[in-house]
């Protein structure tokens, strides 16, 4: 039951992503091409997904813990600070010159198309990277 | 070839499917549905060992979600990708190394943190659309590829 949870959760995520078009490079860079071929569905998988989650989160954390877990792990920081917003602007770059998000490209690999195959082993050099670089900071969360 | 359909009632119903998602996973583990932290968690340096089984089993799911899709639609989903690998790969570094810098991605920041009305995540959200906006149009507009 433990394990169905979150292997299911993940059947979800996936099957969403596929079903709302997230999947498709091409969609999602159209999305981002507001004065060219311009396609707002994304708004739609963000629109719909949230519906969904803010509901949901408020009712489950009306639980003093999860199902299966002894504790919420949610983001306690509330600052704005140059880490947050210079990753984020590195993330959409990214974003934009792929099509590519790290939930899409894992969920395209069993696919096996030669351009998942090399966004995804970049992704997880660039991940490893970057908690490299952020290491200090990261050791105060961690311990 | 570049324009793809306008699709509301099968992003809306798709993204009501992530939702629920992350409110599974929210209520079963609590932890944020974020495809980024998930995958990044069971990277080197600091590698989370505690929540690795319910990392694994949620990525897991997600590589099933494609198979499974083709086994009932009886076709492969569309995707539509660049064969510009050299693009492809500074992508994939820019999208690993900017989530985890930023502590999130399209889902951690754009669907859990907004839905917790985080300040952090909003303001995650609109960085990360308007340089992708921006970024779309040198690459489509500017230097026409």
């Amino acid at each position: 039951m433990h394990f169905f949870s979150t292997l299911f959760a993940g059947l979800f995520f996936g099957t969403g992503l596929i079903l709302s078009g997230m999947a498709n490079p091409t969609k999602v860079q159209n999305f981002l091409d507001i004065f060219g071929t311009w396609d707002p569905s994304l708004a739609f998988v963000m629109g719909g997904a949230i519906l969904v989650t803010a509901p949901g989160f408020w009712f489950a954390q009306k639980r003093i813990t999860p199902f299966f877990h002894d504790m919420f792990h949610l983001p306690t920081r509330k600052d704005i600070d140059a880490r947050l917003v210079t990753g984020a602007a590195i993330f959409g770059i990214g974003w934009g010159l792929g099509g590519l998000c790290p939930g899409p490209a894992v969920t395209s690999l069993p696919f096996a198309s030669s351009g998942v195959l090399v966004f995804v082993p970049a992704m997880l050099v660039g991940m490893t990277l970057a908690k490299f670089t952020a290491l200090p900071s990261r050791k105060v969360i961690t311990t | 070839m570049l324009e793809t359909e306008f699709t509301p009632i099968a992003s809306l119903m798709g993204g009501a499917l992530i939702g629920l998602s992350a409110v599974i996973l929210m209520t079963s583990h609590g932890r944020v549905a974020g495809i980024s932290g998930i995958v990044s968690r069971i990277l080197p340096p600091a590698v989370d060992t505690k929540g690795m089984p319910q990392g694994l089993t949620f990525i897991a799911g997600l590589l099933l979600a494609a198979p499974l899709w083709f086994g009932i639609a009886g076709q492969a989903p569309v995707v539509a990708i660049s064969n510009n690998m050299a693009l492809l790969g500074l992508a994939g570094i820019l999208v690993g190394f900017g989530s985890v810098l930023g502590n999130g991605c399209t889902s951690g920041h754009g669907v859990c943190g907004i839905s917790r009305m985080s300040a952090r995540s909003m303001i995650a959200t609109a960085t990360f659309m308007t340089t992708g906006a921006v970024t779309v149009f040198i690459l489509r507009h500017v230097l026409g590829g």
